[in-house]
């Protein structure tokens, strides 16, 4: 038996890179590239730039490089927004509760509906008593003074929370045997998903209090929750219906000739396989959704993204928007590569088994 | 008791149930309309669409067509809609472009471009679109003021917006040239594109693809020599004076910032789905191209792309509907797109309930035709027996 000749690795590497003569071009230019800008970046971030904590614009105007003293000195503004000052420890806390929820609902280990349900509550509950107060000796604060980091990963998570059995329901009905509830609520998704994110928050911020009778108004932060939720639910929605589609026919069949009833076929057959096939595609709908809490600074919220504009357009940081801006752009980036790594992980765990060609 | 009889027929229960489902929302609008209109009646304000022809009163910073503030609301409203048509057109064309691009270096055999693409995509997808929409922003109010402004070949860049130099047209000339382009390419496009054109004669085939284009250029060139007025400079040059700059064609800042950042976002999704499309196609499939003897490029032009780009489309189809709906971040940086009219509208004159119905009614509009163009190019392409039509 004959094996086949081992090729040294540099006669490998050189033909990967260099091929042809468009490889070879390919490669200078991805390598300009990638150098050329490297390393602009990495002297302007790293190399000139000024890392004094107290450092004022005089300092920095001494190196040509980023001014990280911006952050240093406004991380506050960033992070928390308007809060007040003294209680920031609480949001603080309130984030590391959120964080701490959301890693456990990540590990497989927890997927129980029983410790699920106890640990949402559980995180819910917390991070309502630390942001609003009230209770226990801590002051009150108004959700109007909700900002930064806190009040993106609250919408985030409501958004989750009101969203999800929103979709299920709007798949369900779309699903249903009667004509009437499948057409209606196929028109109601094909219709929400049509309008963008945008016009939906500002119907919910500032048109829906004309159509409401005055005890369903309540706080615009609650009204601009339910419609990001609405709007999530929709598009979740479609994604369940896909996963439905992926579960063989004959599962239902056999759950009806089983005796089960609606509820039962529905819970405990078809939509734990339904949400196994859909998986891939909720993540990546959840990565979406965090991303899309930043729309809210368009209704007048003080989200992450436009504390960080207050950070640098007021005092004297105006020529700092670069720095501050990359500051908010990598912690959204840790959140979402984060979420679409796990994503990825999912669907690796999910098709270990399954053959691939 | 025993229940009665009729509660055991299904159809009965069924009937109930439909009744009763849509007997609820039917109250619930009902109920909505009554509030809204005594919600109206106490602030003073008269519901119906009469003021769509009354003038607005106020200006919007970038329209295709000449208008100003006495213009009545529905013209302003349809400039808004061009607005938004044209960023999206823009935003797509890019998109794909680049898209294109980032997606074929991400699935070629070169480790550095498709280490490249990969650097691209993570960075570009992972940020929000309105955070790089600010980010592009800033630097573009970061630029030197008119009077210091930077001369580049012979255009002007300042944190007005870029000016570049340019025939010196009117508005109304400018739009008729690019229709009639537009219309010519279009045309071209698709003689040569269709099956319907299939069975003619290459000969032919060639004049009639050939032959619209050059009409459209003998049209524009026409319409600019008989509206050039004797006398008057042909081209315009961006010049500095004072605090302003005067002639040249200005790309305002909130449109090119919108655009580059549309441009770059939906590129990294494009990217993506592009390189899922590669991955669709079979590997039997360039094997046997490779066995046949075909050179790379033709493996590529004439097996991989079609074949990929028939997995990508329904998913590429999905990606441009959202990137319509995501130039309704203008908003953010003051482009006065549909949305942003809609919200100027609401606020200067109050009525409320007829704009959001006009917003939504506009948005389904959209999106509906450009998924029905696209879905019907979709069903045009596939290939017969192979695939299923790709219904959404």
């Amino acid at each position: 038996m004959t094996a086949l000749p081992r090729q040294r690795p540099l006669r490998r590497l050189r033909r990967a890179y260099f091929g042809s003569v468009w490889s070879a071009a390919l490669t200078l230019f991805s390598l300009a590239v990638i150098g050329g800008i490297g390393w602009w970046l990495l002297d302007w971030a790293f190399l000139q730039a000024t890392f004094d904590p107290n450092g004022t614009r005089e300092t920095c105007a001494l190196n040509e490089g980023a001014c990280w003293s911006v952050i240093a000195a406004r991380w506050r503004v960033i992070l928390f927004g308007i809060y007040p000052f003294e209680e920031q420890w609480r949001p603080a806390l309130a984030c590391i509760v959120v964080a701490v929820v959301i890693f456990l609902s990540c590990l497989p280990s927890m997927w129980s509906f029983r410790r699920l349900s106890a640990v949402w509550t559980l995180g819910t509950a917390l991070f309502y008593t630390l942001m609003r107060g009230g209770v226990f000796g801590l002051t009150f604060v108004n959700e109007q003074q909700w900002g930064g980091l806190p009040l993106t990963l609250f919408i985030f998570v409501a958004t989750g929370i009101i969203g999800m059995p929103l979709a299920i329901a709007l798949a369900l009905m779309r699903r249903s045997e009667l004509p009437v509830i499948s057409k209606l609520s196929g028109l109601f998704i094909d219709t929400v998903r049509s309008l963008p994110l945008l016009s939906i928050l500002f119907t919910f911020a500032i048109v829906l209090p004309f159509v409401l009778p005055g005890f369903l108004i309540g706080e615009k932060l609650y009204r601009v929750v339910v419609g990001a939720a609405l709007f999530f639910a929709v598009y979740q929605a479609e994604i369940i219906r896909g996963g439905f589609q992926g579960v063989p026919r004959g599962q239902e069949e056999a759950a009806k000739a089983l005796g089960l009833t609606y509820w039962q076929r529905m819970f405990r057959v078809i939509l734990p396989q339904a949400f196994r096939l859909a998986l891939p595609a909720t993540i990546n709908q959840f990565v979406i959704a965090f991303m899309e809490t930043t729309l809210v600074v368009v209704v007048g919220f003080v989200e992450l993204l436009s504390a960080g504009n207050t950070a640098y357009t007021t005092g004297e940081w105006k020529f700092a928007y670069a720095e501050v801006l990359v500051f908010v752009a990598a912690i959204y980036f840790v959140f979402v590569f984060g979420l679409s790594r796990y994503g990825a992980y999912l669907e690796a765990r999910m098709s270990a088994g399954q053959s691939r060609d | 008791m025993r229940t009665p009889a009729l509660w055991h027929s299904r159809r009965f229960r069924a009937a109930l149930i439909q009744t009763a489902f849509a007997g609820t929302l039917v109250l619930v609008v009902v109920l909505a309309t009554l509030t809204a209109q005594r919600n109206l009646s106490e602030m003073g304000l008269t519901s119906g669409f009469g003021f769509l022809w009354k003038s607005t009163g106020w200006e919007m910073n970038f329209t295709l067509l000449p208008t100003d503030s006495t213009s009545p609301y529905w013209w302003f409203l349809l400039m808004g809609l061009m607005n938004t048509l044209f960023m999206g057109a823009i935003g797509l064309t890019g998109a794909t472009a680049l898209g294109l691009a980032v997606g074929l270096m991400r699935s070629g055999r070169n480790p550095a471009a498709r280490f490249l693409g990969t650097i691209y995509i993570e960075i570009f997808r992972n940020i929000p679109l309105i955070v790089q929409l600010f980010f592009w922003y800033a630097l573009a109010n970061a630029l030197p003021p008119p009077r210091e402004a930077l001369t580049f070949g012979g255009a002007l860049i300042s944190s007005r917006g870029i000016y570049l130099p340019t025939l010196a047209l009117s508005q109304a000339v400018t739009t008729a040239v690019f229709l009639a382009l537009l219309a010519g390419t279009a045309f071209a496009l698709w003689v040569s594109f269709s099956r319907r054109f299939q069975r003619m004669e290459q000969p032919t085939r060639r004049r009639l693809t050939l032959a619209p284009p050059l009409l459209a250029l003998f049209a524009t060139t026409l319409i600019v020599v008989t509206s050039h007025a004797p006398g008057t400079p042909w081209l315009s040059h961006p010049v500095a004076e004072g605090l302003r700059i005067n002639g040249g064609l200005r790309l305002q800042p909130e449109v090119y910032t919108l655009a580059i950042a549309i441009t770059t976002f939906g590129a990294a999704y494009v990217g993506e789905i592009v390189r899922g499309g590669f991955k669709a196609v079979g590997r039997g499939q360039t094997e046997a191209a490779q066995a046949l003897g075909l050179s790379p490029w033709q493996q590529f032009s004439r097996i991989r792309m079609p074949l990929a780009f028939r997995a990508m489309l329904p998913i590429l189809i999905n990606q441009y509907v959202w990137l319509i709906k995501a130039t309704t971040l203008g908003i953010a940086v003051g482009f006065s797109e549909f949305f942003m009219v809609i919200a100027s509208s609401i606020n200067h004159s109050g009525q409320t309930l007829e704009f959001i119905a006009i917003l939504m009614g506009g948005f389904l509009a959209i999106n509906l035709t450009l998924a029905a163009v696209l879905n019907r190019l979709n069903r045009a392409i596939a290939l017969k027996g192979h695939q299923t039509g790709g219904a959404a």
